[in-house]
């Protein structure tokens, strides 16, 4: 409880320092200004990882996991993450990754969405129809847990198996659609993530093609978006460049979704796991 | 000269498939379709062609945006061929106007279903324009003072409008949408962005404003409208 309060106030503090920053002078600045404000916003919060608000949804994802819930009346508990059934310490670093009872490959929201499904008896379609959160909501359950589960491996390396054929195989489809063209704007992710130091407006892009930069930013996700005040994961993310693409709305755990997540974290191996992350 | 051309346009397609065939785990396009499928499944059925590339796209892609001079070239006939020009032959509409739509990225996502405006060209989320606007992307040029660097040459405003029309038709594989090839915005709405980039009254050919800068940084965000966001 305490810790609550603490990180309550912090957050409180660290919001309209933002506000100020945000509402003040900053904007009619020199852009570089702006820059070296915001860089220096984002390293307070890294010397105190307590003041992102992402670990009240971490807390929360923790307590849901080990909550008896669904139809069937159990934990999560028993979930194999990969590295056995209840092992959480490490296993977000080794997704995604090829699981035979399931007999496809899945990155960490499929697996918990699969896991909720077969476990505790809950019907997919309820957690995916409306999957992420609007402005000002907070993550979804499945989000939430997902953001405990990858604090878990912070300070780990992204070393996702690539050995099965499967594995092989997601990869591929992930790199085909990462360069893919299409909807009305003919954009691919490679549009804006393919050519490095470029921006959308003022919001700088990862070039993702470049593992040096893929590295930096991938194991940042799931991260407290600013911006929307909540939780965002990565599925969530590559669902919102979608819908800046043009496209329709991605599901989430599909093979396309898991795919390009597959080929994210495989231009990040190596990277070290900072999540959950913070993000404009 | 004919025959030597689809000769060289013949070997090239075959050397791109070979290249292709060469990794035998190429993702097939009937494989991706089903993906894609799975992927969006509340594609209205008006939607669905948004998931397969045209031609053009397609052959960027398996060149990974830069076809061989031949092959560009094609491209380029095609997409040409393919710009509706006004009727009236007046290629420069209303700047004011045209700011308004290079500010607004309004349009064509599954949260605009039902239109309730104008689709927006979202010109600012990548390229530099006027003075006045400091919130402005990278991944295009920068336009700044455009029409003056031109010196306002009326037959440049046809090139311009050709430009907006269909990249395609300009610059190969360009990442710039094809603005009205693809139905995004209308011949007036394309004269207008003209009038924008090449009105010597319009913002981008003067000076700053003084203490007008960043007026519009909060406005959008990269695709506009940040709080209408899914």
């Amino acid at each position: 409880m305490k810790r609550y309060r603490r990180l309550a106030m912090r957050s409180a503090l660290l919001a309209g320092l933002g506000f100020a920053a945000v509402a003040g002078d900053l904007r009619a600045a020199e852009p570089d200004v702006i820059d070296r404000g915001l860089e220096a916003f984002r390293s307070m919060l890294k010397a105190d990882p307590w003041s992102n608000p992402a670990m009240l949804d971490a807390d929360r994802g923790q307590a849901l996991w080990k909550e008896r819930r669904g139809p069937r009346n159990v934990s999560l508990e028993r979930c194999d993450l990969g590295k056995g059934p209840g092992v959480v310490e490490g296993a977000f670093a080794e997704l995604p990754r090829y699981f035979r009872d399931a007999g496809r490959v899945m990155d960490l929201e499929t697996r918990i969405l699969w896991c909720m499904e077969t476990l505790q008896g809950i019907e997919p379609a309820g957690l995916t129809d409306k999957p992420h959160p609007a402005a000002n909501e907070p993550v979804k359950d499945p989000g939430a847990i997902a953001t405990w589960i990858a604090s878990r491996s912070q300070g780990r390396t992204f070393n996702a198996p690539v050995s099965h054929p499967r594995e092989k195989a997601t990869l591929r489809l992930g790199k085909t659609m990462f360069h893919r063209r299409m909807g009305p704007f003919d954009f691919s992710c490679a549009s804006c993530h393919a050519s490095p130091g470029k921006r959308i407006r003022r919001q700088g892009l990862a070039h993702l093609v470049n593992p040096d930069e893929a590295r930096q930013v991938v194991g940042e996700w799931p991260a407290y978006r600013v911006s929307t005040a909540h939780v965002m994961t990565l599925q969530h993310r590559l669902y919102d460049c979608f819908w800046q693409m043009r496209l329709p709305e991605l599901k989430l755990g599909s093979e396309a979704s898991v795919a390009l997540t597959a080929y994210l974290v495989k231009q990040a191996e190596g990277g070290t796991i900072a999540a959950p992350g913070l993000k404009r | 000269m004919r025959s030597v051309l689809i000769v060289t346009l013949i070997s090239l397609g075959l050397a791109a498939s070979l290249a292709l065939a060469d990794d035998r785990h190429a993702i097939s396009e009937r494989q991706m379709s089903r993906v894609l499928r799975q992927a969006f499944p509340s594609t209205p059925p008006d939607w669905r062609s948004r998931l397969t590339p045209d031609a053009t796209m397609a052959t960027c892609a398996q060149w990974g945006n830069q076809p061989p001079k031949e092959i560009a070239d094609a491209i380029k006939r095609r997409e040409a061929a393919a710009i509706r020009l006004p009727d009236d032959g007046n290629f420069m509409g209303d700047w004011r106007r045209g700011e308004k739509l290079a500010q607004s990225g309004y349009g064509l996502r599954f949260t605009d279903a039902e239109a309730q405006r104008p689709n927006g060209g979202n010109c600012y989320a990548c390229h530099e324009l006027s003075p006045d606007e400091v919130s402005f992307g990278t991944l295009g040029v920068s336009l700044k003072a455009y029409g003056r660097t031109h010196k306002f040459d009326p037959q440049h405003a046809r090139v311009v409008y050709e430009k907006i029309y269909n990249s395609q038709a300009a610059v190969t594989c360009s990442t710039m949408p094809r603005f009205g090839a693809n139905g995004i915005l209308s011949i007036d709405q394309i004269k207008d962005l003209v009038a924008l980039l090449m009105d010597p009254e319009s913002p981008i050919n003067k000076p700053a404003a003084a203490g007008q800068k960043g007026k519009a940084d909060s406005k959008e965000d990269a695709g506009g409208d940040a709080a209408k966001r899914p």
